[in-house]
């Protein structure tokens, strides 16, 4: 099957709404096609992925630990909008620690999360070939 | 690539955000709530630019059902349903601002 | 070329299922192959059979069922998905007896599958067009 690229772009937070924790579910079906997975967090999105998440005292669900198992699918771009982060009063250190094990090279952990700019995301979308938005 | 907007600016940051991302060659379309921002003396200015290099479009059905044929802003071009398909087909992969 | 649609809201609260059909009727008057629309959230509404708007009023669920959107098989290519539809109490024949419920309300213009289908609509397809919200 041809692989094709392939971004979720996520905006909305993570209880509000269906929408984020049903991106996930895709992402994760994603997974097992062997394509191209990037995920990008913008606006309210970014909240998807932040550390500390607690729903007990609202009674849903918290799938926010989900994330962390998408290194063990291979998915490992998550691109994060520095100025959406910016404007929220948040940073790179209030997102949960999301790694991988990058095969390529020997197995070392690394970071999936990525804090670009939108300048950067700009390009990183005008590369995909199909975007799932939610 | 093809960014499709069907918020009105006044109610959500759709529109702000299709900006902040968008690259040097992408147009917009705008549909549904989306054309509001559209119409003359609103934040159509958001879009002044980019509609001055003929790359905002919006959806005639929807500007049409909105009462506001008669106060769109400078170079918005419009595009029937047929059109909405063909700027799929001529723009590559389609982003959705949902 | 093949193009493919999700659809993330529901029949009558948004005008999303309203402009993706208007969309596949124009694509497919033009002469291209709408290979898959994929209802997800509350998306999958758009499959009841039991919906009954008044008379002066368009019939989403019906005006989908009329595109006749099928692939080579003859199966619906209006694929629900399975999750999101279980969820929301949207069940076919299957799934109804599976799971012991008395009804189904699935239109037969519709099938219910798995999200792998969303994917692979996205391989498949030229493009993929989202409608939501």
């Amino acid at each position: 099957m041809a692989t094709k690229k392939f971004i979720y772009l996520n905006r909305r937070s993570s209880f509000g709404t269906v929408y984020a924790i049903e991106s996930l579910e895709v992402v994760l079906i994603a997974a097992a096609f062997e394509q191209d997975v990037s995920l990008a967090f913008i606006d309210d999105g970014v909240y998807q992925i932040v550390e500390g998440q607690n729903a007990d005292g609202i009674g849903m669900k918290n799938f926010s630990k989900t994330f962390h198992a998408l290194g063990d699918y291979d998915i490992n771009k998550l691109y994060v909008s520095a100025e959406s982060l910016e404007e929220r009063g948040l940073s790179a250190d209030d997102l949960m620690p999301l790694v991988y094990e990058d095969e390529d090279d020997d197995w070392v952990e690394k970071p999936s999360i990525k804090v670009v700019s939108n300048v950067k995301l700009s390009k990183i979308m005008s590369e995909q070939d199909v975007c799932l938005s939610f | 690539m093809l960014h499709t907007v069907n918020k009105s600016s006044f109610e959500r940051n759709s529109l702000k955000s299709c900006l902040n991302t968008i690259d040097d060659t992408s147009v917009i379309l705008l549909i549904e709530d989306g054309v509001i921002s559209a119409a003359k003396n609103t934040n159509a200015s958001m879009i002044a630019d980019l509609a001055a290099q003929g790359r905002v479009y919006a959806l005639q059905g929807d500007v049409e059902a909105r009462g506001i044929s008669s106060k769109l802003a400078d170079n918005i071009k419009l595009v029937d349903y047929a059109g909405f398909v063909d700027l799929v087909v001529e723009h590559g992969t389609a982003v959705s601002w949902v | 070329m093949k193009i493919s649609i999700q659809i993330n809201e529901g029949p009558y609260q948004h005008q999303a299922s309203d402009t993706a059909y208007q969309f596949a009727k124009a694509a497919i008057k033009k002469g291209h192959e709408i290979f898959r629309v994929f209802f997800y959230h509350d998306g999958v509404n758009n499959a009841s059979r039991f919906t009954l708007p008044p008379q002066d009023d368009r019939n989403v669920v019906n005006q989908w069922a009329k595109l006749g959107i099928k692939n080579v098989d003859g199966e619906p290519e209006l694929v629900v998905c399975i999750a999101a539809a279980l969820r929301r109490g949207m069940l076919d024949e299957s799934e109804a007896s599976k799971n012991g419920i008395d009804a189904n309300n699935i239109h037969p213009a519709f099938r219910i599958s798995g999200l792998g289908q969303l994917i692979e609509a996205g391989i498949q397809s030229d493009r993929l067009v989202v409608f939501g919200d």
